[in-house]
């Protein structure tokens, strides 16, 4: 495996305990489908999120929030429908997170979770 | 998330309407949505102001940003808003305080390093700040000199966000900031003028220069009234021209003289090489600088037009626009499809528009004239947005009699047939030609008559100074009226308070009963006789003024 993806499956660690701290349940990983791939697939209380996870070693190419677009959003939104789909659970409402994880200079770590972005 | 609001200004024609620029910080999908009707240009500002704001090292905000640019329905164009947009962000993110801003006005395009870049239209936009009750305003340093020029405003001139950042941050004490360290942020109080603009002709292009700032506000206020003449240069005024060059013209030289006196339009008429050129340069030359107002007003077009020309903030000297016969009407009236933009009629408010080669623009450009010369302004009229640009100009027409332009006096050398020769100048004819007052038709010279001209030859000092008289004159007569120029006095008036001497008009009458004039030209010709008697220092027009003026509406003097 190369750096990168380590880099990526680091990340997305990091964001699924973060995530569990913050009192959601981990009800997936790296669900896939035709349509593509959710990182993680959680329950916030009755709410369904699915969370895209971007991990950086740095900002030079922009921060790892900035690498989300509208495009990523909306194919998240049909994902998380496929999912609900696909395992026959219902929930209240379905919405879209991101974690954002950049890797310092110490080798350190910063998650930034953005609640709702569609 | 937060929410902060600064303010600047959008300019619909010379006039200027406040804008409120709201950013607001929220949790979603990172960007910069901008609302509001903005153009392209001001769509752009977007990734301007991202480049702008990491370049001036500060953190951009990581969130969905949005920018509402109020009232809504305005529509906006231009790069003026960056700075305000920029601030309102940095601010919404907590960077400034927001009582620091709150009656700030801000104006300028950002650079991609963070530096503040000169804009358009600085003079009207910061005039209508101050008619908004705004006390301060930020402008890019080489805007500053514009901006000065607006009483009963602080103007803070600056070169970067960075230094604009820092100055919000920590307000340095007032008087020591007007020395300025350099990059920063320099601070002209009320009627203070920076150093740079006052050294004319020095240095315009030096931007940085933070050690000839020194001497600001030593020369006060009041570059209108006659300070420094030669000084500038308007751009009607240099080159050395003189009347007196003019030799073997003297009718046209008086022609010139009472155009120039009472604002009457001009036609002149002749071969090639006999001076229509050289007269037309030469008007500006001998009519009077610019009262303050006046000249406000016409800095504020051609700060629109970004016709400034550099180190010169006032333009005092009445302007000069020849517009070469191939001009489209967009380019003599105004417009643009986008922003709209004053044409050479605007920019030749309070001066000379001079038409030469007349018959060879094209006919709709000439007609779209006829509007300005009744009502002395151009309105624009665009889905959305109406515009007013102020066009009172003098007219000065010149013509070829035919189109091979090779008639000397003889006319040997014209191969025209009598129908070309009037087809040529029938493109003239009609409602325009109308509203000329003067027409004046030069005739080659000979030798002799060259060198006895010699010795009546004015030099434009002189003239000028007739001129000057006769306005007064004009001034004293038409006081508490809104008219300023014979020209201007409606008929109605013409006819109640200012009668010519009873009696006079017994030329007018005979030829009228003769058909060679109209009742428009009647009006027409009156003005002109008042003007002939301002310049003659005589209290009301006679039966000399009146059949003089005749002569030269009907533009008999020479035939």
């Amino acid at each position: 495996m190369n750096a990168k993806d380590a880099l990526g499956q680091h990340g997305e660690q990091l964001a699924a305990e973060y995530l569990q701290r913050a009192g959601f349940r981990i009800l997936d990983r790296n669900w896939r489908c035709s349509e593509g791939e959710i990182d993680i697939v959680a329950a916030d209380r009755r709410v369904l999120v699915a969370c895209e996870v971007k991990t950086r070693s740095g900002i030079g190419y922009g921060t790892p929030l900035e690498a989300v677009t509208r495009k990523k959003r909306n194919r998240l939104r049909r994902l998380a429908v496929c999912w609900v789909v696909a395992n026959g659970v219902l929930f209240d409402e379905v919405r879209v997170d991101v974690v954002g994880v950049l890797r310092d200079d110490n080798d350190g770590f910063t998650i930034e979770h953005i609640r709702g972005v569609g | 998330m937060s929410l902060a609001r600064t303010h600047s200004i959008a300019l619909v024609g010379v006039e200027g309407h406040p804008v409120e620029i709201e950013a607001d910080i929220e949790n979603g999908l990172v960007g910069l949505m901008l609302v509001g009707l903005p153009d392209t240009a001001l769509r752009e500002a977007r990734d301007r102001i991202r480049s702008a704001i990491l370049n001036s090292r500060e953190k951009w905000p990581n969130r969905r940003i949005t920018v509402g640019l109020s009232p809504a329905s305005l529509p906006k164009r231009g790069s003026s808003f960056d700075a305000g947009i920029a601030i309102a962000i940095l601010a919404a993110d907590g960077v400034i305080p927001p009582a620091r801003i709150s009656d700030l006005m801000f104006l300028g395009e950002l650079g991609l390093d963070g530096r503040l870049r000169p804009v358009r239209g600085v003079l009207p936009a910061v005039a209508a700040a101050a008619a908004a009750g705004f006390r301060a305003v930020a402008v890019p340093e080489q805007n500053a000199p514009e901006a000065c020029l607006v009483p009963g405003m602080r103007v803070l001139a600056t070169p970067s966000l960075g230094a604009l950042l820092e100055w919000l941050r920590f307000p340095v004490p007032l008087p020591e900031t007007a020395g300025g360290h350099p990059g920063g942020v320099r601070v002209f109080e009320d009627g203070a003028s920076p150093g740079p603009a006052r050294a004319g002709g020095s240095g315009p292009g030096s931007v940085g220069g933070p050690g000839s700032a020194g001497g600001s506000g030593s020369a006060g206020g009041e570059p209108g009234s006659g300070g420094g003449p030669g000084s500038g240069g308007g751009p009607g005024s240099g080159g050395g021209r003189d009347l007196a060059d003019l030799v073997g013209q003297p009718v046209a030289r008086r022609a010139a003289e009472i155009c120039a006196a009472g604002g009457h339009h001009l036609l002149l008429l002749g071969p090639p090489g006999v001076g229509k050129t050289m007269l037309a340069e030469r008007l500006p030359t001998v009519l009077p600088r610019l009262e303050r107002d006046a000249a406000l007003e016409v800095t504020a077009i051609h700060s629109i037009a970004g016709a400034l020309p550099p180190g010169c903030p006032l333009l005092t000297e009445p302007p000069f626009c020849a517009p070469h016969h191939t001009a489209t009407r967009a380019a003599i009236v105004g417009g643009g499809s986008g922003a709209l933009h004053p044409g050479a009629a605007s920019l030749a408010h309070q001066g000379c528009l001079f038409l030469d080669e007349a018959p060879e623009f094209s006919r709709d450009v000439l007609d779209a004239l006829r509007q300005p010369l009744e009502s002395g302004e151009v309105v624009l009229a665009r889905s959305g947005l109406t515009a007013r640009f102020p066009a009172r100009f003098t007219l000065v027409l010149a013509a070829n009699p035919c189109p091979c332009a090779s008639t000397a006096s003889t006319r040997a050398g014209c191969s025209c047939s009598p129908l070309v020769r009037r087809r040529y100048l029938a493109r003239l004819s009609g409602p325009l030609l109308d509203r000329v007052d003067v027409k004046a038709e030069f005739l080659p010279v000979g030798r002799a008559e060259l060198l006895s001209d010699r010795k009546f030859t004015e030099p434009s000092s002189v003239v000028a100074e007739r001129v000057a008289a006769a306005r007064q004159r004009m001034a004293f007569r038409l006081r508490g009226t809104g008219w300023r120029l014979n020209a201007e006095i409606p008929g109605r008036e013409l006819r109640r308070r200012y009668a010519p001497a009873p009696g006079a008009l017994a030329p007018l009458e005979r030829a009228m009963d003769l058909g060679e004039i109209s009742a428009r030209g009647v009006d027409r010709v009156i003005r002109l006789a008042w003007t002939v008697a301002d310049l003659g220092g005589v209290a009301r027009p006679t039966v000399t003024e009146i059949s003089y003026a005749l002569a030269l509406w009907l533009g008999v003097t020479t035939y």
